[in-house]
């Protein structure tokens, strides 16, 4: 209901400028009465005020504004010529207009009977018709006149529609004394003077007049007035409070909202942003330890500015930050489209819709989200009748949902359909191309399912008119990661699928930590930021290792590339006895990038470089520091790019650092001290076997196990580590079923079960381990578990086969 | 921003021998020879600002400057047109120059003043002068006391791309 209520505010906002201007426009039509210009214009105001009535059922709008427009577009192709009468005609039926628009936006819908529809719809059509307008509705037109004229009747009836019977001409017709001073009496409020009036009332067809007197909002526009006025006229006195209330207290839609150019925005922003920096050179002169007997007046004044000059900047960005509700607004219709083109039923679930972001970047994310959601319709909800078959309910769920979190704004796709098979989707990578069989089977599940970004990537087997043409997912993460966003997906098979897009709240302002080169300082955005570290004396030595020239950090376990920033920005090399290392990461590299100095970290102002330095990828842009001076803002991936390490890492592209898993891991010490993990899933059990209890089998240790012979691997030299001298009398055994076969790693003790996320790193890979990451706070080698059991399980099975 | 409406010194309008438009031209010096632009294109002139640095950037552009908020390239045409450096000690001056929706400032050595050029024949460049310096001007006006060479505002503040950027590069 949220967003039809946001429709309804916009199109109430959009069809009182339309008619305003639609006020002008017919005024000036009877100035100059030919011009189809102005014909048009107004046409066309009508035309979309009917037009979005219908949409929204207001079926009564509808049908005025319907009639209206006949009468306009005969006006328009010059069937009709403009008479004051037809003027006349057209005018109420603006301000009938107006006070349906005024009713809905009181009562939500169009039904107010106050607002005579249809006395104004056959005025309409005797004019369209040629019929004087007085012969049609005799008995409505003349009475009508007087009581809008009477000032005490208008002025708490408040109800525009009044208005435009004030110049009929038919009023001439009537006799406005007697019934002005009756309404003045009536107003007035005795019964006896109702009754008076109610004298008045015989020439009102009672058809007109049931509905007007039944009202229970005063005056009934152009309709029988004497009889319903006097009858509702204690309505009108109660009903005064209310619109003087309507006045003074909450505003109303119209008034509480205008429309501002977006460039008047972007000029504000920029203004306020040179504000902030003038603020800040006078901060600096006003302070106390650099100006020294500064006047205190002054110094007064400035703190007094910098207050206002920080709530104006935080408003003014503000002004630029819109709610995703203007987004989710357009998805149920577009859900009910594709899910009927598609032939799903969908339960469309929207969250959030007050979260807010800079304008530019919901702009930039339309697009994207649109895609993800003909996505969920297409590939990932099933047809009603699969998904009965698969246990649920024929309508899906397609879940959006936007809330901040840390500074960021996260917008989450959910639907429960049929979820993504890593299977298919390896099976499409490798017969697209995109990766290789043998990279593939190295790769585990959640990588397998960031293959659908890769570019080139399609996996609907039937390519649907509505997504599946091979360009989709790289797109979205591309057009995602330039607004400095990031998209993950999580799935599984039969339940669903979840894509996450994270974004930054504005491109304008950004964290950033300033450092200093050679007496430059250069800004780091804070979103690439992961830790600082300061290495001296022996630390430095012992920590920093060149390895064919290029310099790495030991950095807990995992080994981390040094970039010097004044290498990448071509100075000099000058010899610290400190190094200053700013961890950094783009995509999903790391690295450590060496400066000479860190200052602080504070909130830029992003603004753009010259054409003339576009092609220098290094820099993202410029600001403004406090002193006035400019500073260039590093691209951390255009240096990590530039310094090609992202080549290295395309080479160990089935193990990406940066990698996010998230399943159970059993921790284990080996080779006394060295942590090792393996996935739970490929353990059975845990046992213990004394020593005597082992026994050789031509070159492997076996030992009698469950009626069967368990061969033993010792994971210490499995994984490339030195053995461990058995010094216990119990050996410690993870057993690992594969089918019928089955093996016992042999591990000095299990530290622990974790089930955290964890990044995997390339550091450390070698025969039998993937990599490794840290789990809880200590690096650990990652079991590359195949590597290790395969010659016993080939063992077992070439023994099998030969017997 | 980009429309020129009064220039009128493409090569072949100088061959047909048609007088220039009655422009006006601000002036300045640089390395003795006496340059103009047509004011249209000049958004305004300052005095020396300080530059930061732009590391791997090519040698024309000096730096950037802060235009009231706004971020400028500054670039030395003394460079531009392949002159030998300034001084060390002289500080330049800046015209700030627009040329396709952006702003860029020029140093240049001092500051001529706004020539009315009405009356005045708008002359091929001389083709003996350098090619770098052809490259950036429109035509010539021989003034009673000096020479006038009419840049092209858009090339001026253009950088050619020169394989000097190399030095960003990191290991092959």
């Amino acid at each position: 209901m949220n967003e039809d209520a946001e429709i309804v505010a916009e199109f109430l906002v959009e069809s009182h400028e339309n008619l305003d201007q639609l006020d002008r426009d017919l005024v000036e039509l009877e100035q100059s009465p030919g011009s189809r210009e102005l014909l048009s214009s107004i046409f066309r105001a009508i035309h979309t005020i009917k037009g979005t009535s219908g949409f929204l059922a207001f079926g009564r709008l509808e049908r005025l504004t319907h009639h209206g427009e006949n009468l306009l577009s005969r006006l328009r192709d010059q069937k009709m010529t403009m008479t004051t009468e037809v003027a006349e005609v057209l005018l109420l039926m603006v301000d009938t207009v107006r006070g349906l628009l005024d009713a809905i936006e009181r009562d939500g819908n169009d039904a107010d009977p106050a607002v005579a529809v249809e006395s104004v719809v056959e005025r309409l059509e005797a004019v369209l018709e040629g019929r004087p307008a007085p012969a049609s509705a005799p008995a409505a037109e003349p009475v009508a006149a007087p009581v809008a004229e009477a000032p005490p009747v208008e002025a708490p009836v408040a109800e525009p529609v009044v208005a435009p019977v004030v110049a009929a001409p038919v009023a001439v017709e009537a006799t406005p004394e007697p019934a002005l001073e009756q309404v003045e009496q009536a107003v007035g409020g005795t019964t006896e003077e109702v009754e008076a009036t109610s004298v008045v009332a015989p020439p009102v067809p009672p058809a007109e007049a049931v509905p007007a007197a039944t009202a229970p909002v005063p005056v009934p526009a152009p309709a029988p007035a004497p009889v319903p006025v006097p009858v509702s006229a204690p309505a009108a006195v109660h009903e005064e409070p209310e619109h003087g209330e309507d006045e003074s207290g909450p505003r109303r839609v119209v008034d509480a909202s205008v429309r501002v150019d977006v460039d008047l925005l972007d000029g504000l922003v920029q203004l306020v942003g040179e504000l902030v920096l003038t603020r800040n050179q006078i901060l600096q002169r006003t302070d106390v330890t650099h100006a020294g007997g500064a006047d205190p007046d002054l110094v007064r004044a400035a703190q007094r500015l910098d207050i206002v000059a920080s709530e104006l900047q935080e408003n003014v960005m503000r002004t630029r930050m819109q709610p995703i509700g203007q987004v989710w607004a357009k998805m149920p219709r577009m859900v009910r489209d594709l899910a009927h083109q598609l032939g799903r039923e969908v339960n469309l679930e929207l969250e959030g819709h007050e979260t807010e972001l800079d304008r530019t970047l919901l702009e930039a994310l339309k697009g994207p989200l649109t895609h993800l959601v003909r996505n969920s319709l297409d590939h990932g909800l099933e047809p009603p009748a699969d998904r009965v078959a698969a246990g649920k309910p024929a309508a899906g769920r397609l879940h959006l949902r936007a809330f901040h979190e840390s500074g960021q704004v996260v917008i989450e796709i959910t639907d429960d359909g049929r979820g993504i098979d890593p299977d298919r989707i390896g099976a499409a990578a490798v017969s697209r191309g995109v990766v290789s069989r043998d990279a593939l089977t190295r790769m585990e599940p959640r990588q397998i399912l960031d293959l659908i970004f890769r570019p080139g990537f399609s996996t609907a087997e039937q390519i649907t008119n509505v997504s599946g043409r091979g360009v989709g997912m790289d797109v979205v993460r591309t057009s995602i990661e330039r607004i400095g966003g990031t998209v993950d997906l999580l799935s599984s098979v039969g339940l669903g699928t979840t894509v996450r897009v994270r974004i930054p709240l504005t491109l304008a302002i950004i964290p950033a930590l300033v450092v200093g080169e050679r007496g430059d300082r250069y800004a780091i955005p804070q979103a690439n930021l992961v830790e600082l570290v300061r290495l001296e004396g022996r630390d430095l030595e012992g920590q920093v290792e060149v390895l064919a020239d290029a310099p790495v950090l030991r950095l807990r376990g995992r080994l981390l590339p040094l970039v010097s920033l004044g290498d990448v920005l071509g100075l000099e090399r000058v010899e610290h006895d400190h190094l200053t290392v700013v961890v950094v990461q783009a995509d999903d590299v790391h690295f450590g990038l060496c400066v000479e100095e860190v200052h602080d970290t504070q909130e830029i102002v992003v603004k753009p470089i010259g054409r003339q330095l576009k092609s220098l990828p290094m820099y993202a842009g410029a600001t403004i520091m406090g002193d006035g001076r400019v500073s260039l803002i590093l691209d951390v991936a255009g240096i990590a790019r530039c310094r090609s390490l992202e080549a290295a890492q395309d080479q160990h592209d089935d193990v990406r650092t940066g990698h996010v898993d998230s399943s159970a891991l059993l921790v284990l010490e080996v080779a006394q001290g060295r942590r090792a993990a393996l996935p739970l899933t490929a353990v059975s059990r845990l046992e213990e076997f004394p020593m005597d209890r082992i026994e050789r089998s031509g070159g492997v240790e076996v030992v009698q196990y469950r009626d069967g012979i368990l061969p033993l691997v010792r994971l210490a030299p499995a994984i490339g580590l030195p053995s461990s001298p058995t010094t216990e009398d119990l050996l410690s055994v993870v057993v690992h079923e594969d089918g019928d076969h089955r093996v016992g790693i042999v591990i000095d003790r299990v530290l622990d079960v974790v089930d955290e996320t964890v990044v995997a790193s390339e550091v450390g890979r070698r025969p039998g381990v993937l990599g490794s990451a840290v789990v809880q706070d200590k690096v650990t080698d990652l079991v590359d578990l195949d590597a290790v059991v395969r010659p016993m399980l080939a063992g077992a099975a070439s023994m099998a086969g030969a017997r | 921003m980009t429309t020129t409406p009064t220039a009128p010194a493409r090569p072949d309008a100088i061959d047909a021998g048609q007088p220039s438009l009655a422009a006006q031209y601000c002036t300045f010096w640089v390395d003795g020879l006496h340059l103009g632009l047509g004011v249209e294109h000049v958004q305004e002139v300052l005095r020396y600002q300080q530059l930061t640095r732009v590391p791997n950037a090519q040698s024309t552009v000096r730096g950037l400057i802060n235009l009231r908020g706004q971020i400028v390239t500054a670039l030395d045409l003394r460079s531009r047109l392949g002159l030998p450096p300034r001084d060390a000690d002289a500080l330049p001056m800046n015209v700030v120059v627009r040329s396709r929706g952006e702003v860029a400032a020029l140093l240049v050595d001092d500051i001529g003043d706004v020539m009315d050029t009405a009356g005045h024949r708008l002359q091929p460049t001389p083709a003996n002068l350098p090619p770098t310096v052809q490259e950036v001007v429109l035509g010539v006006v021989p003034l009673s006391d000096s020479i006038l060479l009419i840049l092209d505002a858009d090339r001026a503040v253009d950088v050619p791309h020169a394989p000097d950027t190399h030095a960003i590069g990191g290991k092959p």
